[in-house]
């Protein structure tokens, strides 16, 4: 069991409460997993701007002298925002491989996190409400963001083992079930050139999904594919730089709510996750279908199941 | 006409109250605000008291109901009415998975859609459902009626006994062991006071009845011990 959220705004007036929104929905699914709780926002697309965002057990000395450090073995401007055990580093827009390959060489115990234009991942050991409040979530804004909170089967209880897990650039997943064929599909995967970190099923899902879209496949392609390539229990949801995508196996014991109003798309694993959602007693409410995909985007790019915000 | 409002009442309070009531009470109406999607309201219910609960609920309300009429005027999360014995449940809204999951009796009607494995297991309950039932409805169902008036999903009651099932729409598929059988005379008397106890405005006639084939393993003597 674990609890996910997400939250896809269409009034930009929300924006500014994305995080506050977000972390509410987050707390309410504190019990169906409290062993560890991370949380993805997508924020302003600043165009000159790329985001790595990294964390370290040993924070002090590993961002001390990083901001410097990285700029130098770029020859880049990078500006670092600490927060907590995490940091923030901005780059210009570009320069995502470069920066997570001198990264390695300047620390290899600093961890990415995630790694996009806009996007930013917290996520530690703990509950929702002590992860929240370590990376002041609240505080957030942003146009999208997806949320977790673990209750762990299939690897150990550790930052890296929680979830968003992001393997592409601003792509994201979280994850409720298990899969039963994630070590063989990571293998396969990684003689595919595939970067997999852990021995998460989840990550491996998360991979799938890039490693589909990065040959060819749109997101909606990709979801349908993990229909057919994973076995096991799962329900999606999928961040992008546009937009997040929900898609259930075909079993679908794993529960979904979702909510849409004018000013908002939101899922749940239950509906307590979105009573405190403005105008949610006069939201269309409904369970998302087995074995059916379905995506929101803010942008132009389109996928064949897309739905449009 | 009592009131109690979930914002200040904890859920245990709340069922400890109502399991309190007994067969003679006089506080026979009871209104639950602010369910706001909590868990497990109005279980374990043993009286002759009317509940209405006024929102949509999460996991397992009105589970194990004995006697007691349950309205919620909203949807429900997964198991609703779960192994119901006797009394009335009836949802204004959607229902979630195994809505009514091995229930022995009383009437169970979703005015809404139901999704995955509504009535699984069932052992004597009534199941009207005002619009569509989730694929594996009716699984390993052994006795009582699901009626429903919209389709039905995939798989509708696989490994199916003696439970009757009628669906007016379509059937995406059936399940194993399950196959149209007709309606005669006495299924339609039986459907047409179902549909007057759900509430359904639709005609006996409209329907078709599914039920077990009784070809499975289990269904051969020489099976038997």
């Amino acid at each position: 069991m674990c609890g996910i959220v997400g939250l896809f705004l269409k009034d930009e007036a929300l924006e500014p409460r994305l995080g506050s929104m977000l972390t509410d929905m987050l707390i309410t699914m504190t019990d169906r997993g409290p062993d560890s709780a991370g949380i993805a926002i997508y924020g302003a697309d600043n165009p000159a701007v790329s985001k790595l965002t990294v964390q370290s057990d040993t924070p002090d000395q590993a961002f001390a002298t990083l901001e410097a450090d990285l700029g130098a073995a770029l020859g880049l401007d990078v500006r670092l925002r600490r927060k907590d055990t995490h940091a923030v580093l901005e780059l210009p827009r570009g320069q995502l491989a470069e920066a997570a390959a001198a990264l390695a060489g300047i620390n290899p115990d600093i961890r990415v996190m995630s790694s996009g234009d806009t996007v930013e991942i917290y996520k530690e050991v703990g509950l929702p409400t002590e992860v929240a409040e370590r990376f002041d979530l609240r505080a957030m804004s942003g146009t999208h963001g997806i949320g977790h909170t673990r209750m762990a089967t299939e690897s150990l209880v550790t930052t890296m083992g929680a979830h968003p897990f992001n393997t592409g650039p601003d792509q994201c997943l979280v994850h409720n079930g298990s899969l039963s064929n994630h070590n063989r599909l990571r293998r396969k995967l990684r003689r595919e050139g595939m970067h997999i970190e852990t021995e998460n099923d989840t990550e491996v899902g998360a991979a799938y999904l890039t490693w589909r879209m990065q040959n060819g496949a749109t997101l909606g392609e990709a979801l349908e594919g993990s229909l057919i390539d994973l076995d096991g229990f799962f329900t999606f949801v999928f961040g992008t730089k546009d937009g997040f995508g929900v898609v259930r196996d075909p079993i679908a014991c794993k529960p979904a709510v979702m909510a849409e109003t004018d000013q908002y798309v939101a899922f749940g694993s239950e509906y307590r996750a979105l009573v405190n959602l403005p105008g949610i007693e006069q939201a269309r409410v409904w369970e998302p279908e087995p074995a059916t995909v379905y995506f929101w985007s803010h942008g132009d790019t389109s996928t064949p199941t897309e739905k449009a915000a | 006409m009592q009131i109690i409002d979930m914002a200040v009442t904890p859920l245990r309070d709340l069922n400890a109250t109502l399991q309190a009531q007994a067969g003679a009470t006089n506080g026979t109406a009871w209104d639950i605000e602010n369910p706001r999607g909590s868990h497990a309201i109005a279980v374990g219910l043993d009286a002759p008291i009317e509940v209405t609960v006024k929102g949509s609920t999460g996991y397992y309300c009105a589970g194990m109901n004995k006697q007691a009429t349950v309205n919620v005027r909203g949807s429900v999360g997964p198991g609703v009415a779960e192994n119901m014995m006797s009394g009335t449940v009836v949802i204004d809204g959607d229902a979630s998975q195994y809505a009514g999951a091995t229930g022995h009796g009383g009437t169970l009607v979703i005015k809404g859609n139901a999704s995955s494995r509504c009535g699984i297991s069932m052992k004597g309950i009534d199941i009207i459902v005002h619009g569509n039932v989730g694929h594996m409805s009716a699984f390993m169902a052994q006795s009582g009626n699901l009626v429903v008036c919209g389709d039905a999903g995939d798989a509708l009651g696989d490994s199916i006994y003696e439970a009757r099932l009628f669906v007016r729409g379509s059937v995406k598929s059936l399940g194993a062991d399950c196959v149209e059988k007709d309606m005669r005379p006495e299924h339609v008397a039986l459907l047409a006071d179902l549909l007057e106890r759900g509430g359904c405005d639709a005609r006996p006639e409209e329907f078709r009845r599914y039920g077990s084939a009784r070809q499975l393993y289990n269904f051969n003597i020489d099976n038997a011990y």
